[in-house]
């Protein structure tokens, strides 16, 4: 590491008063990188929140909370808080039943195709549910493939979709940590005679634990603020805190009550952050024990941990997450004369009186998704810099929790409360004459929000795992604060912010709930071109529709499978 | 180490080229459509279900001056809620596709604002005036919802299909029938009001009970219904019976076959109407205005069926021949007054959730 150059003049030989701008630089550096990104989530999120929110609890200019009262004393409001706990809680504990074998496999062994193992099980946290919906649904109806279950419209049909959606979570979170894990410890255990089990249960389990914690915590957010895979398998009677702030608030205007449910859905979130925090710093503080270790081994056919982990692991991935992809593509081939590729080439063609093909959506798509990740890049760049400094004073060092905690809530709020919110408060910002409402800008904007936290949570245990003692040697020879992090931070986050990339770019690509409620020119982005298409009547809309779920669900897994090899080995995201 | 640098030269260089192919945004695209200069710019505010053929807007654009820019989102319902909401700063100039099942809460919230509408179709529209209405909504298009069954499942089955609403709670259809979410799709909510429309505020809900009994399945919306659930949709469901339009079977003609294989059950009909009105505040009312008259004019009334799959409000245009053949409209559809519904929708809807999703 050369920190040392003939232009840097050692920090000794300079005066006070060069030592006082120093100082006096770093801290106005330090309030930009802070600012920067509060600013962006409180004129983007918070302000329209806010103003939405604050709708529900102004009745003639006046404050009046009686709404409060009248639908916290609604059976029905209880009931569905009730629905979305039990979801959330089935689907977290189903993915981390499936997930952690899962983790053991992707990141403890070898075998060949594990790197597009791990791509392909990543598509699906990406996936749009319109897509997904169809894909689901087509094969648990009566005649479909998995008709015979009869799970159709019922809970276990919900739950195993958030699994779908979630497995990912569980993966990359408890396997980030897992590969780093000393393996010599449990290796000591089974020398001593413990089986497989016992030393699982004694040493490798308690070592996870805060892996498995966050992983919990985080998909339970996800499954907590699901919402159009609630709808579409299950219907309103499955209705969650989500779909229910959603009907309140699009069908029946009913503001009073979205608030309510609004705040309501935002106090179970926060419980959900603070969970996940306290956990994630558990397991960043043990990531900073152990260097990375090279510990996959092959896969041992003869040691029962080694082989359940492939059984579950191959039922997983072949029935949960295959099997609605696959049921995708077959659907998508199926001409009304048999099969063909008829469906794909009306990509190229004018999707109906859309005034757009397909094909160009998808380049809308990626432009736009383009957009929304160097914004999510730069906004979450600088959280996870922030964040990954741990001050000496204990203010500042709850001040950096606090922070990350609250670029984490754009998860956790309804999709349609911030929809709802940019209609009220993006007219004229700030007094401006720009409708950014209308505008078509506001879209990778929106599609930022929801990628800075995955942004976040992918560059920071890098940046966590950087040694402060390197950042003290340099600064100590004299390197300017911007050069200690050129050539220390971003030279160890810079194959991170690669997976950072790839994540927050698929993301974008899928994402339909916030892109959907925005008003927008007439430039549809893949997944509203899909829905527009399933909108209308006719087999041939219909095929075509599936094709280009096929091509989305198809661009994303190669970004992610790009994204996968730009990936620190050893350096598991932890998201 | 070596392999592993190479592999992610490799990587980096694909993804440098795919953002290359996108023509490198960062910031940016999107607006490459350029400012229309001239007539200025009139903004229409619509539904997800918008779209004409290609051409037909331009030449509207080359006529007037005027550049069109769209503003496309949501559904009937959630389209005039928004409006609501920003009736202080609205989104656009004109509104299309307010339902007559939200135009009274259009009207009572001022959103509109009454303009004079000079196509010779504006005649033929005001058959279709929300009542007590001053000239703020004009009728655009109209289309009926119906129940829709599957001729081939029943051929199939030896069973002759139902026809009236009565026949849905018999037994010999139990397990047969797909409606979307009321709650959560605007056909949905057509249907409720054709049954409200049959059996009269007192005996409608009883009517759903007896659905539910005989195995009513409800789904999200129109498409999860008709593709997912129904037999007849392309989609291959279990069931032969679903809400749809009475516009829908010519979709159903086979290839080289010339007779659809589903009808609707022109006896089940709600009729749909969808207008159009000039936003109060509107920054260019006077383009709206013609703009409206444009949505009267032939090109677009004759446009109509094929690009929305509504009928012409127009007594002058012709239907497409498929149409006139197999789609005709229900010659006694059942109504519910605009104030009845406006007044009443979020009562009804709560009723029909307790009694059929529980």
């Amino acid at each position: 590491m050369t920190l040392l150059d003939r232009r840097v003049t050692p920090a000794a030989a300079r005066g006070p008063a060069a030592d006082r701008r120093a100082s006096v630089g770093r801290t106005l550096g330090w309030a930009a990188a802070v600012g920067v990104p509060l600013a962006f989530l409180g004129v983007f999120f918070a302000w329209p929140v806010a103003e939405i929110v604050g709708r529900g609890f102004v009745t003639d200019g006046a404050l009046d909370l009686s709404g409060v009262g009248e639908v916290l004393g609604r059976p029905r409001t209880w009931r569905i808080l009730g629905q979305t706990l039990a979801q959330a809680a089935l689907g977290t504990a189903g993915s981390l039943l499936l997930g952690i074998p899962g983790a053991y496999l992707l990141h403890r062994c070898r075998f060949p195709g594990r790197d597009a193992l791990r791509a392909v099980v990543t598509v699906p946290f990406v996936l749009p549910t319109v897509v997904v919906g169809v894909a689901f649904r087509s094969l648990l109806v009566d005649g479909g493939m998995l008709g015979g279950l009869g799970l159709d419209g019922t809970l276990a049909a919900i739950v195993l979709a958030l699994v779908f959606f979630n497995y990912a979570v569980v993966v990359r979170t408890v396997g980030g940590l897992w590969e780093r894990l000393d393996p010599r410890a449990e290796q000591a255990a089974r020398s001593l005679g413990a089986s497989p089990w016992r030393a699982f249960r004694t040493v490798t389990l308690p070592a996870l634990a805060p892996a498995i914690a966050s992983a919990a915590s985080l998909t339970f957010l996800f499954c907590a603020t699901a919402f159009g895979t609630v709808l579409v398998l299950g219907g309103r009677r499955f209705g969650t805190v989500e779909t229910e702030i959603w009907v309140q608030t699009t069908q029946y205007l009913d503001l009073r009550a979205a608030a309510v449910l609004s705040v309501l859905q935002l106090v179970v979130v926060a419980g959900a952050l603070a969970a996940a925090a306290r956990a994630r710093a558990r397991t960043e503080r043990a990531l900073d024990l152990g260097e990375p270790v090279g510990t996959a081994h092959p896969v041992r056919w003869r040691d029962p941990v080694d082989v359940t982990a492939v059984v579950v692991t191959a039922a997983t991935v072949l029935g949960l997450l295959a099997l609605p992809l696959v049921n995708l593509v077959v659907r998508s081939l199926r001409t009304p004369t048999g099969w063909g590729l008829d469906h794909y080439a009306a990509l190229a063609l004018p999707a109906d009186t859309l005034r757009v093909t397909p094909l160009e959506a998808a380049v809308t798509s990626l432009r736009v998704a383009l957009d929304a990740t160097v914004i999510a890049l730069v906004v979450g760049g600088l959280v996870a810099l922030v964040v990954s400094r741990r001050p000496r004073r204990p203010v500042l060092r709850r001040a950096v929790g606090g922070l990350d905690a609250v670029m984490m809530l754009p998860l956790g709020v309804s999709a349609v409360t911030v929809g709802f919110g940019f209609l009220v408060a993006m007219d004229a910002p700030f007094g401006l004459d720009v409708d950014l409402r209308t505008s078509g800008v506001l879209v990778p904007v929106a599609q930022a929000v929801v990628a800075v936290p995955l942004v976040v949570r992918t560059v920071l245990p890098v940046l966590r795992a950087v040694d402060p003692r390197l950042r003290e040697v340099a600064a100590t020879l004299g390197a300017p604060p911007g050069r200690v992090l050129r050539t220390v931070d971003l030279a160890m986050a810079v194959r991170s912010l690669g997976l950072a990339l790839g994540l927050a770019f698929a993301a974008s690509l899928g994402e339909f709930g916030a892109t959907s409620f925005l008003a927008r020119p007439d430039s549809p982005t893949l997944p509203v071109v899909v829905f527009r298409l399933i909108g209308r009547p006719g087999a041939e809309s219909y095929g075509t529709a599936l094709a280009a779920a096929v091509l989305l669900a198809a661009l994303t897994a190669a970004v992610v499978a790009v994204c996968e090899r730009l990936r620190t080995p050893g350096v598991g995201g932890s998201w | 180490m070596a392999p592993t640098h190479h592999r992610t030269r490799t990587a980096a260089l694909g993804l440098v080229g795919a953002l290359a192919l996108t023509g490198c945004s960062a910031v940016g695209g999107g607006t490459d459509a350029g400012e229309g200069t001239g007539g200025g710019t009139v903004t229409l505010v619509t539904h997800e279900s918008f779209g004409l053929s290609e051409g037909i807007l331009e030449q509207f654009e080359q006529e007037t001056g005027l550049t069109v820019e769209i503003v496309q989102q949501a559904d009937s319902g959630a389209l005039v809620n928004q409006l609501v909401l920003t009736k202080d700063a609205p989104l656009g100039d004109l509104v299309y596709g307010v339902d007559n099942t939200f135009a009274s809460r259009a009207l009572d919230e001022g959103v509109v604002v009454p303009a004079e509408v000079t196509a010779p179709a504006a005649q033929d529209a005001a058959a279709y005036a929300v009542p007590g209405d001053d000239g703020a909504l004009t009728a655009i298009d109209v289309g009926d919802v119906c129940m829709n069954v599957d001729l081939t499942w029943f051929d199939e089955q030896g069973l002759e299909p139902p026809e009236t609403f009565e026949d849905l709670t018999a037994p010999q259809y139990a397990d047969l029938t797909v409606v979307p979410d009321p709650v959560t799709s605007s056909p949905g909510l057509a249907f409720v009001l054709a049954t409200i429309g049959e059996f009269g505020e007192n005996g409608w809900l009883d009517y759903w009970a007896d659905l539910r009994d005989n195995g009513l399945q409800v789904a999200d919306g129109w498409s999860e219904a008709y593709y997912t659930d129904f037999s007849g949709g392309g989609g291959e469901g279990p069931r032969p019976v679903v809400l749809s339009y009475a516009s829908s079977p010519p979709f159903t003609v086979p290839e080289g076959g010339d007779e659809p294989t589903t009808a609707a059950l022109l006896g089940t009909c709600f009729r749909q109407v969808e207008y159009a009105g000039v936003l109060a505040g509107a920054d260019n009312p006077e383009g709206a205005a013609q703009l409206l008259d444009f949505l009267l004019s032939d090109e677009v009334q004759a446009d109509i069926p094929t690009s929305m799959y509504m009928y012409p409000v127009s007594s002058s245009v012709e239907l497409p021949e498929d149409w006139a053949s197999w789609a005709p409209l229900a010659e006694e559809p059942l109504e519910v007054a605009p104030a009845d519904v406006a007044e009443h929708r979020e009562a009804w809807l709560d009723d029909w959730s307790a009694t059929v999703v529980g």
